[in-house]
């Protein structure tokens, strides 16, 4: 089977090989196309990984606030909520059922709708590892903050979540590198993201094996950049003398 | 406020779209996890087995597989095996090939994970009996590899269980398939849409159930 990579040079419309690869003026090459389907890969994760962060943050920590049952209920529902109900159904619920169902968010463009769908569903997981890091700190810590006249809110702020957070760098590392992986299921609502762009070009160039190709290494790139950046943080973030649960582990 | 209509939900449509996709769907997961778990621990023995060139290609596929996500991998299975055999073969068939393919990497690490939790006495001790290296495995080492890790093994078959949704990509008739085609057949795709999220949760719900309590029945055994 021999590979034919001037595939990629190819103007989209007429099928000429562009000289230079890239396309001039308003023409794009399919490997134009291929830079725009990795940026839609990366915005998309990179915006539900700051959705997921928060929302997984502040669900972790109420369901590890003392004297708030509701509180914590609320958080373990939602956690089975969004862990219970595979990724993909879930892009359908917020693109075809909540749109028919809440009228005002026709109007949302679909981006929106895929980013708080894997946002969301990646919140349930950070919530567990946020809360499951408050709890590996040692009662003492939060005894510690109210010993001195802490509030609930400057605790948490000040002792127990910067440590609860250097805690869960390693799997809080692979869930953002499985956000990358996760946000492939997009294709099935049309965002021009790479998994699209390989089901789309692969058919119309006939050539899929080197489209599929160039995508997984695109993915496998994404997800090394985003692995690097956090062992980066890991070693920024890490307090001398203090032997987090994570450091030493062979990781990926 | 739309008006929902759930009336189509009634045995026949059960019958006509759903069961077949639901049969599939738990048929997928249980073969991909027998076939998983068969494969993942070959995979975990040949990375254990200090072997260079054993551990090197077992290491590889495991990584590779680990970092693709899995909608490129069914894409690519379903472009790849009818080149590889020559004839064209239907999606359920590339679905199951692909899923045991991929979850056996995913099983692979939480294998090795399993056996490396088996004190080392346990291993001298069935070679000091005389035992082979197939029958120390066999008869001492994985029966306690695997019990170790069943919860986790059991956390991963529901996962894979949502995870075949994604045989979506190629068209394959699944459980979320099923209710899509019931949808469009009666024009009513958001209340089917609601059934098919309800279907998943209370399936995926029930089994994690089952998993806590198995984990408790093992933290009082141990």
């Amino acid at each position: 089977m021999a590979m034919d990579w001037m595939v990629f040079c190819k103007d989209t419309l007429s099928g000429d090989v562009v000289a230079g690869c890239f396309g001039k003026g308003r023409d794009i090459t399919y490997l134009d196309w291929l830079f725009s389907a990795w940026g839609w890969t990366v915005s998309v994760s990179l915006t539900a990984l700051v959705v997921a962060l928060v929302v997984g943050s502040i669900i972790g920590v109420i369901r590890t606030l003392p004297n708030s049952p509701w509180l914590t209920r609320f958080g373990n529902g939602w956690v089975e909520l969004f862990r219970n109900i595979p990724l993909l159904v879930q892009i359908f619920l917020w693109y075809f059922v909540l749109p028919a169902l809440v009228p005002p968010m026709k109007n949302f463009p679909p981006f929106i709708l895929v980013v708080l769908a894997l946002g969301l569903f990646t919140s349930a997981r950070i919530a567990e590892q946020v809360r499951a890091g408050i709890l590996a700190l040692p009662k003492g810590q939060r005894y510690a903050g109210m010993a001195v006249g802490f509030t609930t809110v400057q605790y948490y702020r000040y002792v127990l979540l910067p440590m609860a957070y250097r805690i869960i760098i390693p799997p809080l590392t692979s869930e953002s590198m499985n956000i990358f992986k996760n946000s492939a299921v997009a294709f099935a609502v049309s965002i021009p993201e790479l998994t699209q762009y390989a089901l789309q070009v692969g058919e119309e160039t006939a050539r899929p094996i080197e489209v599929y190709l160039a995508v997984t290494v695109l993915y496998a790139i994404s997800a090394l950049v985003i692995n690097r950046i956090f062992a980066w943080i890991e070693k920024r973030a890490r307090v001398p003398g203090f032997v987090s649960s994570g450091t030493g582990a062979g990781g990926h | 406020m739309l008006n929902l209509d759930f009336s189509i939900l009634n045995w026949g449509l059960i019958q006509g779209f759903i069961l077949k996709g639901l049969w599939f769907s738990i048929l997928l997961t249980a073969v991909a996890t027998a076939g998983g778990i068969f494969f993942g621990t070959l995979l975990a023995l040949m990375r254990l087995s200090g072997q260079k060139w054993l551990d090197a290609p077992a290491a590889l596929y495991v990584n590779v597989m680990r970092s693709v996500p899995l909608v490129m991998v069914i894409l690519w299975f379903f472009l790849l095996v009818p080149l590889l055999i020559g004839r064209p073969i239907g999606a359920e068939y590339s679905a199951v090939v692909t899923f045991i393919a991929f979850e056996a990497a995913y099983f692979s690490e939480i294998m090795r994970a399993g056996i490396q939790s088996i004190p080392r006495g346990q291993v001298f001790a069935g070679q000091a009996v005389g035992m082979t290296y197939g029958q120390n495995m066999r008869l001492v080492i994985l029966p306690q590899a695997f019990r170790n890790m069943l919860p986790v093994l059991l956390t991963q078959t529901i996962i894979l269980f949502q995870d075949t949704s994604l045989v979506y990509a190629i068209g394959a008739y699944d459980l979320l398939k099923g209710f899509e085609t019931a949808g469009k057949n009666f024009g009513r795709p958001i209340e089917t849409y609601l059934m098919a999220t309800v279907t998943y949760f209370v399936i995926s719900y029930s089994l994690s159930s089952v998993v806590k309590s198995i984990n408790r029945k093992i933290a009082i055994i141990r």
